[in-house]
C-alpha cells in the first residue's frame, strides 16, 4: 500500500526533473540514498509534519515512541490568525507493551481522548517507524475512529524510514488528496478564489502578501497549509486557480487538483520582487482565463507598478551602505535565485549560491540572473564553509540555522533565511525587510570589537 | 513523603518527556573529540540535533546510521560499520558514542556482538574508542539515557588501577547540571588544590566559546584518556541519584569508593560538598566560599518574605525536580504540583503530596492558582493560558538566551537563584484594594447593611 503510494509520488508527471529521468532512475525516487555516518536531514515523518502542522484548528496526533513528537514539538514558526490547537502536542508515546502486543488499541483510545477533550474539526494521525514495523494499521484505526466518533480522522502514512523530508511533504499531500480535499462544499464561491499550495506561513509571511491580494479583491480560500483551517482545506477544490510555491514540495497536490477538479495551477514564488510581480500577474491571468472580469488585469498592473516602485525606492536607501558587500547564499530551491536580484539591486555581490536542492530550471535561472560564470555550489562541507569565512571571502552568510556557525564562529555576520527564522521575507515588504536585516547584521558596531585581539595577544604578537 | 502515581491517559498531551537516545547523545557531547551517533532513522538524529542547537545555540556534532525501511527490517548492523568507517574517514574523532533507538531496538539488533566482530576485522581502528549504549525510545526518558551512557562509558573505558593519585577526584554529574554548574564545580575543587575529572563535561564543549579552528566533533569535554584513568582517583563524587549506577560500575571496576550527593542547590547541599572536598584534600574551606556562604544566608534573609507559603508547580526530570523542589521547600514555599518523566527512588521522598509521572497537560491542570510555574520552554503555552509567572528550567530552553550559563550549584548559584526567583515572586505580590477583605456572604444575608437616612 505505502510502497505503491511512494512509487506514485516518485512518478510525478508534473515534475520536470522527474520526467527527464529513465524509468529505472525514477523508481529509485527523488532522494539520494542516505549515507550512514554522513546523513544530516530530517525524515519522511518530519516532512509530513512540516507540511500539515500549519493547519491550525485540527489535532495533530503522532503515533509512535516519545522521540518523534517529544523531541520535536512546537519548534516551527508557522503562525495562526485564529486557533492555537496546532501548537498543542498529541502523541501516543508508545511503550514496550505496545511494541510487543501492538499499538492499535492505544491509538484508538488516544483518538477518543483527543476528541472528548479538545473537539477539533478533525484529527490527523501520523505514522512513525516503530508502529509501522510492528504492523499497526493506522488506516484501519482511523477508519474505525471516523465512523465511531463521526469525525474525520485522517491517516498520514509517512514513517520516517521510508525516506527524506521531501518525500514526507509529498506523502502528506497524498493524505490531503485522499481524505480531505473535496470532502465538503463551500457555501459560496467567487471568480476571484485561489489556493496557495506549499506556503507554511512561517513568521507570518503569508500576511506580507495577503494585503496585496485583498486589495485586488482576490480571495485566498485556502492556503495549504499555512494558517489553514480544516474546512477550508476540505472545500479548497472550488477555487478557480492554484498557485504552487516552495519549489516542488507539494506539486502532487497542485497537479492532482488540476486533474480532478480542473483547477489550473502555476508554479511561483513570493521570494524576491520580480517573483512577487510575476506571481501576481500569473494569478490574475489564470483567474481571468477562468472567467474573472478582465479589468482585474489593469488593477493588478497598477498595484504592481506602485508597490514595486515603493519597494525599490526603499531598497535604494541601503544601496550606498551595501554596495560591494559579498554575500554567500546557502539555501536551496527557489531561494537560490529568487532573492538574488534584490540583493544585486541593493548593491551587493552574490559570491556563491548553493544548488544542492535546486532543480535544472533553478540553475538556468541562476545563470540568467547572475551570468554564465555564476558560482554555483553543489555541496559545501561545514569545514569548507568555515574556511571561506575564516579567510573572509564573503562578508555575510544568508542560510538556514545549521550552517550559521560557519560565519558566526568566525565573527562574521549571518542572516537566517530558513524555516526557524524570526523575520518574514515574503513579497515586496519582505524583500525590503531582508535588505534591512542584512544592513543591520553587517553594520552592528559589535563586529569591530569582537575582531580586535585582546591587548596581551597584540603585545605578544609584536614580540 | 509523597505518593507517586502514573498518568493513566492513553494520549500524551504536550510532552514533558524527551527520549533516551538523545539524553545519551548529550552525555557523549561532554566527551572531547567525540562524535555521538544514533543507530536509527536519520530523523531520530535530526530532531535531536535541532533541539540541542536551539537550546545551546551551538553547532551540534551528531551522526546517524541512516536506517532505511529495508535496512530496518532486514537488520541494520552493517549500517553501523559503514557509519563508523565513514565518520573515521571524514572527522577522525577519538571516540564514537553509539545510542540505539526505538527503530533498531524493535528489531533487536545485537550491537555489542557486532562491534566485537567489527573490532576484530578492523585492527587499524584500535585507537578509536567505541562505546555503545542501548536506549530504546519506547522506554524510560532523557535522564535515563544520559545515565546509561555514562555507565557504559565507565564500563567500557575506565581501567582498573591500584595506583591512587593524591589530590585526584572524579565527579560523575547528572544531566541536570548546566555548563555553568560544571565550571563552578571545577573551580571549587581547584580551590582545594584538587585535580578533578568530570564526566561528562559539557562545560568544555557546550558552553558557547569560539574555537581556534573548525572541528566537526565535540569542541571539548572529558578526554578518553582521562576516563581511562578515573580508577586512579582517590574518590568519586556522584552528583544526582541518576549517577548511582555509573558510580557503582566504577567502584566495581576499580575498587574505588564513592559518595553520592543528590542535590547541588542550597546551603546544606553546598556545605556537604565543600566539607567532603575539605576532608579529602586536607585543606580548609577557602575564605571566598566562607564569604559566599554568608552572602547566601543574607540573600535568604532578604528574600524569604516572598517565598513563604507560595504555591509552586514544577515539571522536570526526577533529579532536577528533587534538587529544585527540595530547595523551594527549604525556602518555605509549597510544592502544589510536581510532574516528572520517569521513575526514581527520590520521587517518594519529594516534599509534596503527590508526584505524577505525566505530561504538561497534567501539570497545567494542577497549576491553576499557583504563584509560579517551573518547567522547560514547552511550558510557555500553559503559563500564558494560566497567566502565571513562568521560570524556564531544564532542557530544552529555546526561547531564551544563555541556558548553559544558568548557575544553580554552590553558594553563588543558590544566591543568584534566590534573588532571581525572589524577584519573580515579588512581582506577583498583589496590591491591597478597598475590596480585598469582603465580609463572608452569610453575614450579609443575615444582617441587612445599615442604610443612612
Amino acid at each position: 500500500m505505502l510502497q505503491n503510494k511512494i512509487q506514485d509520488v516518485f512518478n510525478e508527471p508534473g515534475c520536470s526533473k522527474n520526467q527527464s529521468k529513465s524509468d529505472k532512475e525514477r523508481k529509485k525516487g527523488c532522494t539520494k540514498a542516505l549515507q550512514p555516518g554522513g546523513a544530516a536531514g530530517g525524515c519522511a515523518f518530519d516532512g509530513a509534519k512540516i507540511a500539515l502542522q500549519p493547519i491550525t484548528d485540527v489535532a495533530h496526533l503522532v503515533h509512535g515512541p516519545i522521540a518523534c513528537e517529544g523531541n520535536s514539538w512546537d519548534n516551527r514558526g508557522s503562525k495562526s490568525s485564529g486557533s492555537q490547537l496546532y501548537r498543542t502536542s498529541f502523541t501516543t508515546d508508545i511503550n514496550e507493551l505496545d511494541v510487543v502486543y501492538g499499538g492499535e488499541k492505544h491509538l484508538f483510545k488516544s483518538i477518543k481522548e483527543v476528541i472528548d477533550k479538545y473537539d477539533p474539526p478533525a484529527v490527523f494521525v501520523y505514522q512513525t517507524c516503530v508502529p509501522a514495523m510492528i504492523g499497526d494499521d493506522i488506516e484501519a484505526v482511523c477508519k474505525a475512529a471516523s465512523q465511531k466518533f463521526a469525525k474525520p480522522v485522517i491517516p498520514v502514512n509517512s514513517p520516517g524510514f521510508v525516506g527524506a523530508k521531501n518525500l514526507g511533504n509529498k506523502l502528506a499531500g497524498e493524505a490531503l488528496l485522499d481524505y480531505v480535499i473535496g470532502t465538503e462544499e463551500p457555501e459560496y464561491s467567487t471568480p476571484y478564489d485561489i489556493n496557495i499550495i506549499g506556503e507554511y506561513n512561517l513568521s507570518g509571511e503569508l500576511w506580507q502578501v495577503k494585503p496585496l491580494l485583498d486589495h485586488l479583491g482576490i480571495r485566498v480560500t485556502c492556503c495549504i497549509s499555512g494558517d489553514a483551517k480544516y474546512h477550508d482545506v476540505a472545500q479548497s477544490h472550488r477555487a478557480r486557480a492554484n498557485m504552487m510555491v516552495c519549489s516542488k514540495s507539494m506539486i502532487n497536490i497542485a497537479r492532482k487538483m488540476e486533474e480532478r477538479y480542473q483547477i489550473p495551477f502555476f508554479e511561483g514564488s513570493f521570494y524576491g520582487i520580480s517573483d512577487t510581480t510575476e506571481s501576481l500577474r500569473e494569478i490574475t491571468r489564470l483567474l481571468i482565463q477562468q472567467g474573472a472580469p478582465a479589468e482585474l488585469h489593469d488593477r493588478t498592473e497598477a498595484l504592481i507598478a506602485r508597490e514595486e516602485a515603493r519597494a525599490w525606492q526603499r531598497i535604494a536607501e541601503y544601496t550606498h551602505r551595501l554596495r560591494g558587500k559579498r554575500v554567500l547564499l546557502f539555501t536551496g530551491g527557489v531561494k537560490s535565485w529568487s532573492v538574488v536580484s534584490a540583493l544585486q539591486e541593493g548593491g551587493m555581490e552574490v559570491v556563491g549560491t548553493s544548488v544542492k536542492k535546486s532543480t535544472k530550471e533553478d540553475k538556468e535561472k541562476i545563470k540568467e540572473i547572475m551570468g554564465q560564470d555564476a558560482h554555483m555550489i553543489d555541496d559545501l562541507t561545514p569545514r569548507e564553509m568555515y574556511k571561506m569565512f575564516q579567510e573572509a571571502r564573503a562578508d555575510v552568510l544568508l542560510s538556514g540555522g545549521r550552517s550559521q556557525f560557519a560565519a558566526l564562529k568566525n565573527k562574521m555576520p549571518w542572516v537566517d533565511i530558513n524555516q526557524e527564522r524570526h523575520h518574514a521575507y515574503n513579497g515586496y515588504e519582505g524583500m525590503v525587510n531582508l535588505v534591512k536585516q542584512i544592513d543591520l547584521a553587517l553594520y552592528n558596531p559589535m563586529w569591530t570589537l569582537l575582531r580586535k585581539p585582546a591587548p596581551w595577544d597584540m603585545r605578544e604578537a609584536r614580540t | 513523603m509523597s505518593t507517586v502515581i502514573q498518568s493513566r491517559k492513553a494520549c500524551t498531551v504536550n510532552p514533558l518527556k524527551m527520549s533516551q537516545p538523545i539524553g545519551g547523545a548529550l552525555a557523549f557531547m561532554g566527551i572531547a573529540d567525540c562524535m555521538p551517533m544514533l543507530h536509527g532513522s536519520q530523523g531520530c538524529t535530526a530532531f535531536g540535533l535541532v533541539l540541542f542547537q536551539r537550546h545551546f545555540n551551538e553547532g551540534i556534532p551528531m551522526q546517524t546510521t541512516a536506517m532505511s525501511e529495508v535496512a530496518t527490517v532486514m537488520g541494520g548492523l552493517d549500517n553501523i560499520g559503514i557509519a563508523i568507517l565513514s565518520i573515521q574517514q571524514r572527522t577522525k574523532p577519538a571516540i564514537i558514542g553509539i545510542c540505539s533507538t526505538g527503530v533498531t531496538e524493535t528489531k533487536g539488533d545485537d550491537v555489542d556482538g557486532y562491534l566485537k566482530n567489527f573490532r576484530a576485522t578492523h585492527p587499524e581502528l584500535d585507537q578509536l574508542a567505541l562505546v555503545y549504549v542501548s536506549t530504546p525510545d519506547f522506554k524510560d526518558a532523557f535522564q535515563d539515557g544520559w545515565a546509561k551512557a555514562v555507565e557504559s562509558m565507565v564500563k567500557g573505558l575506565a581501567e582498573p588501577s591500584s595506583a591512587r593519585r593524591e589530590g585526584s577526584v572524579n565527579f560523575l554529574v547528572g544531566s541536570h547540571l548546566t555548563a555553568a554548574d560544571i565550571e563552578e564545580l571545577r573551580e571549587i575543587s581547584e580551590s582545594f588544590g584538587l585535580e578533578a575529572t568530570i564526566l561528562p563535561d559539557i562545560s568544555g564543549s557546550m558552553d558557547g566559546h569560539i574555537p581556534d579552528d573548525f572541528t566537526p566533533n565535540t569542541l571539548g569535554g572529558t578526554s578518553v584518556d582521562a576516563i581511562r584513568r578515573m580508577g586512579e582517583a582517590e574518590l568519586t563524587i556522584a552528583l544526582g541519584e541518576q549517577m548511582r549506577p555509573a558510580a557503582e560500575a566504577l567502584m566495581t571496576k576499580t575498587g574505588q569508593p564513592y559518595v553520592l550527593f543528590d542535590r547541588i542547590t542550597g546551603i546544606e547541599a553546598t556545605d556537604q560538598l565543600l566539607d567532603c572536598l575539605s576532608q579529602l584534600s586536607g585543606q580548609p574551606v577557602p575564605g571566598k566560599y566562607r564569604r559566599q556562604r554568608s552572602q547566601l544566608i543574607d540573600a535568604m534573609l532578604d528574600s524569604h518574605f516572598f517565598f513563604g507559603g507560595k504555591k509552586i508547580a514544577i515539571g522536570a526530570e526526577p533529579d532536577l525536580l528533587w534538587n529544585i523542589g527540595s530547595w523551594f521547600n527549604e525556602m518555605g514555599a509549597i510544592i502544589t504540583a510536581a510532574v516528572t518523566t520517569t521513575h526514581s527512588p527520590l520521587l517518594e521522598q519529594m516534599p509534596c503530596e503527590e508526584v505524577l509521572i505525566g505530561d504538561l497537560e497534567d501539570l497545567e491542570a494542577r497549576s491553576a492558582g499557583c504563584d509560579l510555574l517551573i518547567t522547560h520552554s514547552h511550558g510557555r503555552q500553559a503559563a500564558a493560558r494560566l497567566d502565571i509567572a513562568f521560570l524556564r528550567m531544564g532542557l530544552p530552553i529555546f526561547d531564551q538566551l544563555g541556558a548553559s550559563h544558568r548557575l544553580s550549584l554552590g553558594y553563588r548559584g543558590a544566591r543568584d537563584l534566590t534573588f532571581e526567583i525572589g524577584n519573580l515572586l515579588m512581582a506577583q505580590e498583589e496590591e491591597n484594594r478597598p475590596d480585598s477583605w469582603p465580609l463572608p456572604m452569610e453575614d450579609h444575608d443575615a444582617h441587612a447593611p445599615f442604610a443612612f437616612g
